[in-house]
């Protein structure tokens, strides 16, 4: 369906350089605390890191998805504290979204 | 979880982990289908074969970034158009450059030609998945494993369909499907607790991720957010 002939080699092309390029993030991190000294500094920061994306990752998401995004995080996060199970945690994060959504959140 | 590593702590292979790791991606099993299937559908739109979607999601393997690759996509991929596909695709992914540092302390321990090719297979969610299994005190790193090779196999599979029959599920917001991924991610803070002092890194982390993501366009909010936090965590004294 690629009509011309550059993009013959172009879709090629972009394939691998998306890989490329994606496969560097994967291992750059790895590769570089191999190069780093761990202090305690460090070990402080590295453990600190997990909670950090997640908290980076989540929370714009959240305030962009509105009032139905947050009950149905807020009802994960207490499944999760009850019942220590993931399927639980994601479940009441569904069923919450769906019923908020429902009644127009 | 980095604290406590004595010799016992070693990270190491097994079978039963691959179960495990399995076993504990399924709850984000569904998202991942309808993600996949989403790319599928608007790789069709934009001209790829079917050969072309399918080989760039077992290649590419990263869905934010075959999306934004997506919405960039050129009709004629010159060089120019490539390289840019080039910088955008590192810029979306910039986020497992820090999941890959948080694996260092744990995976580090085992030999290079082990990690780097299964590091191949890093993603948010087998991160996530092994990263909450580390925090539980154990370290077979067949977890990570089992759980970055089932989401691979669904993510190449559900391409497929995504591409051929067009969108699948018609509204994903409405199913809820937009919130399993978010939920997972939060349900991930509730193991990870170490009191409050340890947590206001994750504050310091969420409020400079929305202040970033209303200022600098694009992906970065995420590892700004991150960042930040991490260096928060490195500021706050230990208390062990």
């Amino acid at each position: 369906m690629a009509t011309i002939d550059a993009a013959n080699l172009g879709v090629p092309m972009a394939i691998l350089a998306m890989a490329a390029a994606t496969y560097l993030t994967r291992i750059a991190g790895f590769w570089l605390m191999a190069h780093v000294p761990v202090t305690a500094r460090v070990r402080r920061m590295l453990e600190a890191l997990p909670g950090s994306i997640v908290a980076a990752t989540v929370l714009p998401f959240v305030l962009q998805s509105g009032a139905s995004a947050v009950f149905a995080v807020s009802a994960a996060a207490g499944a999760m504290i009850v019942f220590r199970n993931d399927f639980a945690a994601v479940a009441a994060g569904m069923l919450v979204a769906v019923f908020a959504r429902s009644f127009g959140f | 979880m980095v604290s406590n590593s004595n010799s016992d702590d070693a990270p190491y292979w097994s079978r039963a982990g691959l179960v495990e790791g399995v076993r504990l991606t399924l709850p984000a099993l569904p998202s991942v289908t309808v993600f996949a299937a989403a790319f599928g559908t608007l790789a069709a739109q934009k001209g790829l074969s079917f050969i072309e979607a399918t080989v760039m999601s077992a290649a590419v393997y990263a869905g934010m970034a075959q999306l934004v690759a997506m919405g960039i996509w050129a009709d004629s991929l010159t060089l120019a158009a490539v390289t840019a596909l080039f910088f955008v695709t590192l810029a979306v992914n910039m986020r497992f450059v820090l999941m890959g540092a948080s694996l260092r302390p744990w995976l580090g321990k085992l030999p290079g030609w082990q990690v780097y090719p299964s590091l191949y297979l890093l993603t948010d969610v087998a991160w996530l998945v092994a990263t909450r299994y580390r925090a539980g005190g154990r370290s077979d790193a067949s977890v990570f494993l089992g759980s970055a090779a089932v989401l691979w196999v669904v993510w190449v599979a559900a391409t497929m369909p995504g591409y051929l029959l067009g969108a699948m599920v018609s509204d994903p917001r409405r199913l809820g499907l937009d919130l399993v991924m978010p939920s997972m991610f939060v349900a991930m803070l509730v193991p990870l607790w170490r009191g409050a002092r340890r947590a206001m890194a994750w504050l310091v982390a969420g409020v400079a991720a929305v202040a970033a993501s209303y200022l600098i366009p694009g992906y970065w909010f995420i590892v700004i957010g991150a960042i930040a936090g991490s260096l928060t965590g490195g500021l706050v004294d230990g208390d062990d």
